[in-house]
């Protein structure tokens, strides 16, 4: 393997006629590093990786390779010389050849010699665990096992860079948790630089250095698992890491005390007291006091998990603030807790989703309630296309 | 009630069985009957002997494959690459397939009826070669090979064409991905992935054109010179059935054809089982 430093992504931009499917798309990578695009169906993120591949021409932009330009929209490094292994969803082995076959294609295209190929073609299969399995067709395995061939045929090569294109994504609940935990095991004994392209939180949360969240061919929020997901970017974000509960609403009082914001936000269910840990400096900050100034709505984010059912008449005690009133109208049991779905008391459309141990029946009316911390607010109207410096 | 839906469904093979038996195991079975006998029904080889005895009617087996065998390998040589080539659909497709189809439905006679003016000494074909000076006098397509060949091969390349165009893009195109990123260009993604993966189209497609190119016979007759250099075995045939009233021997020229044909058929497949194991087409998991 050819070594580098840094892979860099400068502006990238892919259109199919009309529809930009990237935007200009900036993000670079550090050497052993385990990045994830994470977006819904459509959002760019299996183009960007193949623009990055070079199997799909980019419109604009530039890929570099520490100095070395790979791709600059005019003359570009064909797939097939950049050194980089790809991963797919339905596995692409090729059917007409045997497992070790498989895995020594791209050897026997580097012409070597055959006794380093055998060796390599062994190491890699037993790496992944299929040992004995080397003169069977794909088609006699099951869907875990044609990726882990899929997976080897890669790792077998020591790409600069090893992409993955949902390759988790055809294989049924379990054996998609057990091959997350190789795939992470493997990283961290092999440490190649790696690219995982997701819809999957749980996945992206799990085996990411970083996490980069994609909307419409834009990045939407670039940071750490952690950051991601305890400090979306924006309502999308939010939204996409489980921030199920996104009421609009304006500002009523604004209290700032230090590193903390004290917002309270008038919804339409109710009135909801917060305090933000945004520090000074945040940009998330400066919009929520340009809202408050301004009398412009504000979006909260609350996850299911951190509203609570409480006590009849406990709501009374506890004044206006943070409770909910709802009828329950959809009860899921989830064997830790229930899911419940229930619409606002007194406001029609207004939701809220929430899990809770306590048994609530269906049609029952409750009270709910949200700590003041766990509640986010930002400052600009869901409907708008976010767009946030990573 | 499982049973009964099975009996039931056996039930529905029956008009296929039938159509089998009345319009090939019976003709089939009459033909090799009729091909062992003598006109007084008696049995005989000889209708055989004197087929392989005769040097005017054997040579017909030279003369056929050598039209057959180079048309079809042509055909199908010319439909892999454009079909490689149309495998993700191109511009115009619709058009280039109807002008690929429409000899289909045009029939031999017409075909070879329009070459015959098309082609022949005073055609456009020639007016136009002449006026670019590209030979001296008109050039010969019609009454010799090359006028059956070319009618041959209309017949038979948009059944190759078709056939294979459905074959290759069924192919799952990120096994072609695939190659490419493991270091394979173009040309080592063809002949490593996707041709091992087309061996069996075009093994089916070789054996259909072969069959069909084989048993040609209006060709022969209108394009080419049939008492002499294109006396082509269907021909024999003929002549024998209906020329000399000999349906034994006639008959014999007939199991002849189809031993040759199958003979053939087995060299083909042979050589895909050889070059081609597991499944062709992928589709998920």
């Amino acid at each position: 393997m050819r070594d580098f430093k840094r892979i860099s992504v400068r502006r990238m931009t892919k259109r199919f006629g009309d529809k930009t499917a990237v935007d200009d798309f900036s993000i670079e990578f550090g050497k052993e590093e385990f990045v994830t695009f994470l977006g819904p169906s459509g959002c760019g993120k299996s183009t960007a990786l193949n623009c990055i591949t070079g199997l799909i021409p980019i419109t604009s932009g530039e890929i570099y390779i520490d100095d070395e330009c790979i791709d600059d929209a005019k003359t570009s490094v064909p797939p097939e010389k950049r050194e980089f292994g790809m991963v797919f969803q339905n596995y692409a082995l090729f059917p007409h050849l045997t497992v070790k076959e498989n895995v020594a294609f791209g050897l026997k295209l580097r012409k070597l010699p055959k006794t380093e190929v055998e060796k390599r073609v062994d190491d890699a299969l037993r790496l992944v665990h299929l040992e004995g399995y080397a003169t069977k067709f794909p088609s006699q395995m099951s869907g875990g096992e044609q990726q882990r061939v899929a997976i080897a045929r890669c790792i077998v090569l020591e790409p600069r860079l090893l992409l993955l294109d949902e390759p988790l994504s055809n294989l049924d609940a379990k054996l998609r948790v057990e091959l997350r935990y190789e795939l992470k095991a493997l990283h961290e004994r092999l440490k190649v630089t790696t690219i995982y392209v997701t819809h999957d939180q749980a996945e992206a949360l799990a085996l990411s250095d970083r996490i980069v969240v994609l909307k419409l061919g834009r990045i939407q929020q670039v940071g750490s698992p952690q950051t991601v997901f305890t400090k979306p970017a924006n309502p999308f974000v939010a939204d996409f890491v489980g921030y199920k509960n996104a009421w609009k609403g304006k500002i009523e009082v604004l209290k700032e005390n230090g590193g903390t914001l004290g917002a309270s936000v008038r919804t339409k269910g109710a009135l909801i007291e917060t305090k933000l840990s945004y520090p000074e400096g945040d940009p998330r900050r400066d919009a929520i006091i340009a809202a408050y100034k301004s009398g412009g709505s504000v979006t909260t984010a609350i996850r299911p998990e951190d509203i609570a059912v409480i006590g009849q008449g406990e709501g009374a005690a506890r004044g206006e603030g943070n409770v909910i009133r709802c009828v329950a109208d959809l009860v899921e049991y989830q064997g830790h807790a229930n899911s419940i779905s229930a619409c606002i008391k007194g406001c029609e459309g207004e939701r809220v989703d929430l899990h809770s141990a306590s048994d609530i029946a269906f049609g029952e009316a409750f009270e709910a309630c949200v700590d003041p911390e766990k509640v986010l607010v930002f400052a600009m109207p869901e409907a708008s296309p976010a767009r946030s410096a990573p | 009630m499982k049973g009964r839906s099975r009996n039931g469904a056996l039930l529905l093979l029956i008009p296929a069985i039938v159509f089998l038996v009345l319009l090939f195991i019976y003709p089939f079975g009459y033909g090799l009957y009729t091909s062992l006998t003598k006109a007084d029904g008696s049995f005989t080889f000889a209708n055989y002997i004197r087929f392989f005895t005769n040097e005017r009617d054997l040579r017909t087996i030279g003369v056929t494959l050598g039209i057959a065998v180079p048309v079809t390998l042509l055909a199908v040589g010319i439909a892999v690459p454009l079909c490689y080539h149309m495998r993700r659909g191109v511009p115009g497709e619709k058009i280039i397939s109807f002008f690929f189809i429409v000899p289909v439905t045009l029939g031999t006679v017409l075909i070879s009826e329009g070459m015959l003016t098309f082609m022949g000494p005073n055609g456009w074909l020639n007016q136009l070669i002449m006026a670019l000076h590209l030979a001296q006098k008109p050039v010969q397509f019609t009454h010799n090979y090359a006028g059956v060949a070319i009618s041959v091969g209309l017949q038979g390349f948009p059944y190759a064409f078709l056939m294979l165009l459905g074959y290759i893009s069924g192919i799952n195109p990120d096994l072609e991905k695939a190659s490419q990123m493991l270091g394979a260009n173009k040309w080592q993604t063809f002949w490593k992935v996707l041709f091992p993966l087309m061996v069996p189209g075009i093994a089916i497609s070789f054996c259909l054109n072969f069959v069909m190119a084989f048993s040609v016979y209006p060709s022969a007759v209108l394009l080419g010179q049939p008492s002499g250099p294109q006396r082509v075995i269907a021909l024999a045939a003929y002549q024998w059935a209906f020329e000399k009233f000999n349906f034994n021997a006639a008959s014999a020229i007939s199991m002849i054809m189809a031993a040759i044909e199958l003979l053939v058929i087995a060299v083909v497949l042979a050589w895909r089982s050889k070059l081609y194991k597991g499944a062709s087409i992928v589709g998920k998991g």
